[in-house]
């Protein structure tokens, strides 16, 4: 095996971790290889895993990301348009640090500015779709050509998502009130100390936020992973049924979770022959689009366009779905 | 003095909240803590990313959750 696969299944994957858990398990009494077993050391092994690389990724991403508050992407992106600039808002939405609840003052922020929809929607799309973390948690639960893949298409829904929005012309279907919002407000600069205390900071608040998620998104993973038969599952969700690809979609739409919690149960899915497709179309849908994000949504912008988002970006997952069923054995 | 949190009622705005309470009840001043949740509003002050912090129509801080002891250097 070479140097980089030995360290990324040591480091990334943590396959240490694995056999350690098991051989606990065993030392309790329970038999890794049964039911009960089985159950727990996938869900120790799963939560100490993404707790660590959770912890560790924050806090390098979000060091990162202090360099790119939302002041500074505005200023970027100001005064651009064209598929140029539906990209580069693409790639920086992967960047600004992002939190739910922020997404509509940044919203009014960047429409105030006279950035254009199409550049906004591209970024609002990206922002919570394709995120530093979640691409280095895929490479550690899939691999590589999976996560790159993953952000492939998901710049992808971002970039085209936005264009169709910018040309169907729909500038007037934004609230009134957004376009007399002052533009204002620099972004402070940051010295190093401020910058590792700030990555500190989001690090402890993200994994206090999404504990929760990660622990009912390990819970369901470890019950796929050993007590639902995997008959049943590739019967419902197999690649080889054309409906895999829409239900998943229809579930993961008004869900609302982190990427986070969301892993764990696309890693189980996988392991029981559900298609890689399948599996990213409810990972997107889980995170681009949840039904508390629409409500807020809807607040600064008027119904048609809330349609016309929801529908775009629907589409883009319904094909990134399909498309990738029908090409998964090139990854796995 | 007159000390508004901008956000939309998530949980860093109520941390933020309460610092600032414990911030003003420290410095012994009397202060009136204002929960600011509509969108225009937040909008009018230039915010981008909540929690914001206001004290007396003057936006001191965006996007993070002050301690009561940072908060307390500000007023």
């Amino acid at each position: 095996m070479s140097v980089f696969g030995w360290l990324n299944d040591q480091v990334l994957r943590m396959t240490w971790l694995n056999d350690l858990v098991g051989a606990g398990v065993a030392a309790i009494g329970l038999d890794p290889a049964s039911r009960i077993g089985g159950s727990v050391q996938f869900f120790v092994y799963d939560v100490i895993k993404i707790f660590i690389l959770l912890s560790v990724l924050i806090f390098a991403i979000s060091y990162v990301q202090s360099h790119f508050p939302p002041e500074r992407t505005r200023a970027m992106l100001g005064g651009r348009s064209g598929l140029g600039a539906n990209t580069l808002a693409a790639l920086l939405g992967t960047l600004t640090p992002f939190c739910s609840c922020s997404s509509i003052p940044l919203f009014i922020g960047f429409t105030a500015a006279g950035l254009p929809l199409a550049v906004t929607f591209s970024f609002l799309i990206s922002s919570p779709l394709v995120d530093l973390a979640s691409v280095i948690l895929l490479a550690s639960i899939f691999n590589w050509p999976i996560a790159l893949a993953y952000v492939v298409v998901g710049l992808l829904v971002a970039i085209v998502g936005g264009t169709i929005i910018g040309r169907l012309g729909m500038e007037g279907q934004v609230a009134e009130f957004v376009r007399t919002v002052p533009v204002s407000g620099e972004a402070a600069t940051m010295t190093r100390g401020e910058r590792l205390a700030y990555a500190r900071d989001q690090a402890v608040e993200i994994v206090h936020r999404v504990w929760p998620y990660v622990l009912v998104g390990v819970g369901i993973g470890a019950a796929i992973h050993n007590w639902v038969p995997a008959d049943v599952i590739s019967g419902l969700l197999g690649q080889d049924k054309w409906w895999s690809v829409p239900v998943a979609v229809l579930v993961g739409i008004p869900m609302y979770a982190d990427i986070f919690g969301t892993l764990p149960i696309a890693e189980a899915l996988v392991g029981k022959g559900v298609g890689l497709g399948t599996v990213l179309a409810f990972m997107m849908a889980v995170t681009a689009l949840s039904l508390p994000s629409l409500i807020l949504l809807k607040r600064v912008v008027k119904m048609p366009l809330l349609v016309t988002f929801t529908g775009v970006v629907t589409l883009g997952i319904l094909s990134i779905g399909l498309i990738f069923n029908a090409i998964s054995n090139w990854f796995i | 003095m007159i000390i508004k949190i901008l956000g939309s009622g998530c949980k860093k705005c109520v941390a933020l909240g309460e610092n600032a309470k414990a911030a003003a009840a420290a410095a012994g001043k009397q202060a009136e803590i204002v929960k600011v949740t509509d969108f225009a509003e937040i909008a009018a002050y230039g915010v981008m990313s909540t929690p914001g912090l206001v004290i007396d129509e003057k936006v001191v801080s965006t996007g993070k959750v002050l301690t009561a002891d940072e908060i307390g250097k500000l007023i």
